[in-house]
């Protein structure tokens, strides 16, 4: 009886994570386009816009091109089921929850990946030349960035000895690891790789359309109504899921690990939250200091994220301390 | 009995092959040759299978063939059964796949007789335990798969592909004979039992590896020895083609774990070195290639190029930690190694079916003329998918599973002590994630050009479905790439044997982990459960789906392509092969390939046509095989002479040969 009740719990916790992200994803949003247009002096659209624009679209018809096949129809949904998958299981109020071991963070990279490739796949299947530019750029940026990203795995899973994110976590709450160049550097590379893969400037301008340089937007062009929702949610997702991340590797603090009593949880709860909200209000403040970038000039970009993840690498390998 | 089993089957394969001399003049005789490799295949396979599931104990049999008072030794272990299961695995599916395919063939005794000879010595090489056999079976092998690579050889670029893979064929075959003859020693012990019982010093053991690295690398496709794959292996048809690409760099690679793991014994730490080296180079230049390509075929083959690089990543690990005497990280770098070995054979057969039903049914390989066949034929286009997402490594498919293991493998590197390794394998470890990532790009461009948009030519809307034959063998591979990699604790739990038989160790046992996950070190450090994150998938996007369908509007119309309001209706104003791979060819190819790219535009009120051309390099070409090739001319050249020079000259040199060699023999004694 105890451990059907205990299992339960368990089960409660996990759904209550899987909730927890879908319901903030659109939020998230709406904070980071809000402070944008404030810093901008515009008065910006309300918080919950994103929950609406995905309620409106859910109710207009989806226009799909004669020769759209079942690949077109299909990858809306794979995409947002990959994403949501992954973000539940990136720990965000509490580590260990019931499912957590079943990837580790470069499952969950990888996953991401499994979505990019339906995504990019259905840019070009009616045949456009915007949606097969914009397959070819993700692809590229994606190549550039995932080196970059495995690095930084690396030089966190030197540290903690693991690439279990839970395990992670905990290292780096309980042990005194102190504050690290390595870990420092790491950081830096990770938010990089973090601004091109969720197609924010200055890699992409995730509020544009028409423009020669889009990449996320043209791919996902022909698009509209119930699919356009998925990818919209799928995107939103992808930035919390981005957000947890960098919360879970770098500043873990206040999530309930071994104690689960509900004064911890709730501690865990409001400190995800909190970061969370930081996070997204640093976003537009950086986004806003700086213009987008050339197509090739990416590699610039994202080999400085190479190059410091490559550096925490090396100079953990001299010595542990740093 | 399994071993006898196993020589049984290459003997009924021969036999096969001298029937298929007859039988190729009718056109029945397609079936019944495919029909008879197939199921003498799958007795091999049983029989393989039996052996390696049962753990049975290492058969020895010998035969009186081969040279005078050796004979013929052949042995079978549990690497030799597991690669017997690959060879096997991939030799029947092939000839259910060219019970089909094989009708369309035109030149049916080009085909029929060497098939199931090659066949044949792919067996023979897994199960030879004395070098010359060895030797023989791989010469035989090559010999064979040269003839299919010749079947159409009115076409110049296939006597090209020809004649250069009979270079490199008889190059790699001399290195391996110079391996073997190192480590057969003065006293000329040929047989396998007595290289093993005699262990070589370090200098020489460094050097067998280094030979046994460029003799069997050069059939498996390292850079950059790789020159004749992406030529041959396109040339053949295209079952012959999935065969020299998922089986037979397999069996390379058997020769190089056999000679490096099991016969030279302990290794030094540096050699592990060159090994990564190489195969971290050959993983990314491989698949950067593959981007480049416009031919479908010849795309498959140099990522074939990029996964053997992969492999060799894994067995360079475990050579490191070999070295090191760290047996459980060496387990798990060979267990990688030896997955990716088995699933690469699974889905790069795949993809190369599915080029050859392309072929068939619309008579091109250039993607550049294709298009739209997601349309018609569907079947094909959703086996091709499977195959495109399991060699790009995404989960829950089986490519991710065997590079999971290897990057768990490189995350235990820092524990070496050798500081050229710790350094090495970090850098080895962003070129994997490097050649991954761009793998993903590469089957995103094949299958979106060749497969999505709209039909480029006429032939490619004419398309039509293949038989049933043909999707029958591509359905078989599809679903054990996703068996493998649902369910991939049972297939690392298959390699437990072999790879303690190598190394020592073997991986924790995997089957009854709750939930049917896998575990390489312990639980705490890393997990990954295929089955979970597939069975989460499904249950997220049902759960979304049926969202949208309960709470959203199913209202759905068709209409003309939108493209942001300037539709183009020419089907040249889609992306292409080369436009896709453009971005990439800017950032990585202007320095690795000297990409040329020429743009010959009329200036405005000329009528002539516009030209683009690209024009890519292979450095190995021009670095390597170029002054080669013109050393061994200006050699010739100046050789020549000797040809026209007068009798008196002639008894001249004659007669300086003999006193230079006589005072060779005086100095000597």
């Amino acid at each position: 009886m105890a451990m059907t009740f205990h299992i339960a719990l368990e089960l409660i916790g996990q759904a209550i994570q899987m909730l927890l992200v879908l319901a903030v994803a659109p939020l998230v949003l709406g904070i980071t386009r809000k402070v944008k247009a404030r810093l901008l002096r515009r008065i910006g659209p309300p918080l919950w816009q994103p929950y609406i624009d995905l309620w409106k679209l859910m109710h207009k018809e989806a226009v799909l091109a004669h020769n759209a096949s079942w690949l077109y129809r299909a990858a809306p949904y794979l995409v947002f089921a990959t994403t949501w998958v992954g973000a539940a299981l990136v720990p965000t109020y509490a580590t260990s929850l019931m499912f957590s071991w079943s990837a580790d963070i470069i499952a969950i990279v990888a996953l991401l990946a499994t979505g990019r490739f339906a995504l990019a796949l259905a840019g070009m299947d009616v045949g456009t030349a915007f949606g097969g530019i914009g397959s070819s750029r993700e692809m590229m940026i994606a190549s550039l960035a995932e080196p970059a990203m495995l690095l930084v795995v690396f030089s966190v899973a030197l540290i903690a000895g693991t690439t279990q994110l839970s395990t992670i976590a905990e290292t780096f709450v309980h042990a005194s690891i102190g504050l690290r160049v390595s870990l420092g550097l790491a950081m830096f590379a990770f938010v990089f790789v973090a601004i091109a893969e969720n197609a924010r400037i200055p890699i992409d301008n995730p509020a544009t359309h028409l423009e020669l340089t889009m990449v996320h937007e043209a791919m996902v062009l022909e698009y509209s109504g119930r699919h356009l929702a998925m990818i919209e949610a799928a995107a939103a997702l992808k930035l919390v899921l981005y957000f947890s991340l960098l919360a879970c590797l770098f500043v873990p603090f206040g999530m309930a690990t071994t104690d689960k009593g509900l004064a911890a949880l709730a501690i865990g709860f409001g400190s995800y939250l909190a970061k969370v909200f930081v996070l997204a209000v640093l976003l537009p403040v950086g986004e806003t200091a700086v213009a987008k970038m050339r197509v090739f000039r990416y590699p610039i970009f994202l080999g400085g994220a190479f190059a410091a993840s490559a550096l925490a690498v090396f100079l953990l390998f001299v010595s542990r301390g740093f | 009995m399994s071993a006898c089993i196993g020589l049984w089957c290459v003997a009924g394969l021969l036999g096969i092959a001298a029937a298929g001399i007859v039988a190729g003049r009718w056109a029945v005789g397609t079936t019944l040759i495919y029909g008879a490799s197939l199921v003498a295949s799958l007795v091999g396979l049983a029989a393989a299978l039996w052996h390696l599931l049962a753990g049975a104990a290492p058969e020895t049999l010998s035969l009186a063939l081969g040279l005078p008072g050796i004979g013929a030794i052949f042995r079978l272990d549990a690497l030799a059964a597991f690669f017997l299961i690959v060879a096997n695995l991939g030799g029947a599916v092939a000839s259910l796949y060219a019970i089909g395919y094989g009708r369309h063939d035109t030149a049916r005794l080009r085909v029929l007789p060497y098939f199931p000879a090659y066949l044949a010595g792919m067996n023979l090489v897994v199960l030879a335990d004395d070098a010359f056999s060895f030797l023989v079976a791989w010469e035989f092998m090559s010999l064979s798969s040269w003839a299919l690579v010749m079947a159409n050889h009115r076409a110049p670029e296939n006597a090209r592909a020809g004649y250069v893979y009979l270079v490199m064929a008889t190059c790699g075959t001399l290195a391996l004979l110079l391996a073997f003859g190192l480590l057969a020693g003065p006293d000329g012990g040929y047989g396998f039992a007595a290289m093993r019982a005699h262990h070589p010093d370090t200098f020489t053991g460094a050097l067998v590896l280094l030979l046994a690295l460029a003799g069997a690398g050069s059939k498996a496709g390292l850079v950059p020895l790789h020159v004749w794959l992406p030529l041959a292996h396109p040339a053949a048809p295209s079952h012959v083609s999935a065969l020299m690409s998922g089986v037979m760099t397999k069996i390379a690679i058997y020769g190089f774990i056999r000679i490096v793991f099991d016969l030279v014994g302990e290794p030094v730490w540096w050699s592990s070195l060159i090994v990564l080296a190489v195969a971290a180079i050959t993983a990314v230049v491989g698949i950067l290639y593959a981007l480049m390509q416009n031919d479908l075929k010849r795309l498959l083959a140099y990522s074939t190029v990029e996964n053997v690089g992969i492999i060799f990543i894994g067995l360079g690990l475990a050579l490191a930690f070999r070295a090191s005497h760290m047996d459980l990280p060496a387990a798990l770098a060979l267990t990688a190694a030896l997955f990716h070995v088995f699933n690469h054979s699974l889905f790069k057969s795949l993809l190369f079916f599915g080029a050859g039903a392309v072929l068939t049914s619309t008579g091109e390989r250039n993607m550049e003329h294709l298009g739209g066949l997601i349309h018609r034929m569907p079947k094909t286009a959703a086996l091709f998918l499977v195959g495109c997402a399991s060699i790009s490594a995404l989960p829950p498919l089986n490519g991710f599973v065997s590079e999971w293991l290897t990057f768990q493998a490189i995350l235990v590197g820092p524990g070496l002590p050798q500081w050229g390794l710790r350094f090495m394998i970090p850098t080895v470890g962003a070129l994997l994630a490097l050649s991954a990532a761009l793998a993903a790009a590469c089957f995103v461009k094949a299958y979106g050009v060749a497969f999505l948009g709209r039909p480029r030519t006429p032939q490619a809307e004419g398309a039509q479905e293949v038989d049933r034959f043909s999707l029958a063998a591509m359905f078989i591979l599809a679903g054990l790439c996703f068996i493998a990699g649902v369910l991939p604790g049972l297939f690392i739990d298959m390699l437990g044997p072999v790879v303690k038989d190598i190394v020592g160790a073997r991986m924790p046992v995997q089957t009854f982990l709750p939930w049917a996950s896998i575990v390489p070190i312990a639980e705490t450090r890393s997990s990954y459960n295929g089955l979970l994150i597939l069975l989460f998938l499904a249950v997220s996007g049902t759960l979304a789906a049926m969202f949208i369908h309960r709470y959203a509007t199913r209202a759905t119309r068709r209409s003309d392509i939108w493209d942001c309001g300037y539709p183009d209706p020419s089907v040249a104003a889609q992306y292409s092969s080369s436009s896709f791979a453009m971005p990439i060819r800017r950032v990585f190819g202007s320095t690795v390939f000297m990409v040329r790219e020429t743009v010959d535009m009329p200036r405005p009120g000329e009528m002539r046509a516009a030209h683009f051309h690209v024009k890519v390099l292979d450095p190995a070409w021009r670095y390597v095989y170029g002054p080669l090739a013109r050393a061994v001319m200006r050699t010739a050249v100046t050789f020549n002479q000797l040809q026209f020079l007068t009798i008196r000259s002639y008894l001249t040199l004659v007669f300086a040969t003999l006193v230079l060699l006589l005072l060779v023999v005086a100095a000597w004694r």
